[in-house]
């Protein structure tokens, strides 16, 4: 955004530096202009900024536990994952519907957003830098088996692929499958065995140690 | 009209200017709607700054891999689903 100097004599270097990606400097662009016309204000985009970076895949992987480990919260979970959160203590957010995808030994599902970055923020934290990149988005959909190949999950053939595309206001959840050998563990052992991966469906969960 | 759970629909493959959420790739295209995710302000006006009302009616809508993609290559039970909104839905047989 150009600089205008009327109102304050002083030069000051830019924040901005030619190494600085042509989206941050856009990203910024847009901050400065909402600010400016009075549609958000700077605290409300901190805070905002805040509790974005403030969630991670923990609390994703506290709801896949709690519904490994009890078949009751499992439907609630399928049901209406926003309510499940919420027993669980964990904040949705302001997001809209959370669908939870169950994967099974027949089916598997993986998450895309082809039109832009839609991400179940609330529950995983921020997305990947490669959830949001174009070769992603494009592969998922037309090459799937071979966009999982490279994350190193080899699906068997006789599983149905299921590729979910987030194209609105609904965020996909995917709840991967328990892996084997876990029947001793507890709820938080099953917890750290849940990656930010597994939830998106593109690997498996960890293996019991 | 209102779709329900089993029907056959056919994304819309009409043009349309400026922001909407129907991926190009589902133009045209043939599936079955999934689940009714239930109404939804209407995102190409609100990206406008309008309120996005009348709400939309929203389908989570699956297709068959072989129909999106001749050459796909994977197995033959593999789907797509997508969120698509009811006013770019149509019936089809």
């Amino acid at each position: 955004m150009s600089h205008d100097h009327r109102d304050h004599d002083h030069l000051h270097e830019p924040v901005t530096t030619s190494e600085e990606p042509a989206v941050a400097a856009r990203v910024r662009a847009l901050e400065e202009l909402l600010l400016e016309k009075g549609v958000v204000e700077r605290d409300e985009l901190r805070q905002r900024i805040d509790w974005l970076v403030s969630r991670s895949p923990a609390d994703g992987a506290r709801l896949v536990a709690r519904a490994w480990i009890d078949e009751d919260f499992k439907e609630r979970l399928f049901e209406d994952a926003r309510q499940a959160a919420l027993e669980l203590g964990v904040d949705p957010g302001p997001s809209p519907v959370v669908v939870a995808l169950e994967n099974t030994d027949d089916v598997h599902h993986m998450v895309v957003c082809t039109l832009c970055s839609c991400y179940p923020r609330a529950l995983l934290g921020p997305p990947p830098d490669w959830y949001k990149s174009l070769p992603y988005r494009s592969r998922a959909v037309s090459d799937p088996r071979g966009v999982l190949r490279e994350f190193g999950l080899a699906l068997e053939e006789d599983v149905e692929l299921r590729v979910v595309d987030s194209t609105a206001d609904i965020r996909y959840l995917v709840v991967p499958r328990r892996p084997a050998g876990t029947d001793d563990l507890d709820e938080d052992a099953l917890a750290a065995l849940v990656t930010r991966d597994s939830m998106i469906g593109v690997s498996q969960p960890l293996a019991a140690a | 009209m209102s779709f329900a759970p089993g029907d056959t629909v056919r994304v819309s493959s009409r043009a349309h200017d400026g922001h909407h959420r129907a991926p190009g790739y589902l133009k045209g295209k043939t599936g079955t709607v999934e689940r009714v995710h239930g109404l939804f302000l209407n995102p190409e006006t609100r990206a406008y700054g309008e309120d996005g009302e009348p709400a939309r009616r929203l389908y989570l809508v699956g297709f068959e891999m072989r129909d999106l993609w001749p050459a796909y290559r994977g197995g033959g039970d593999d789907r797509l689903a997508a969120d698509v909104f009811e006013h770019w839905l149509e019936p089809a047989r």
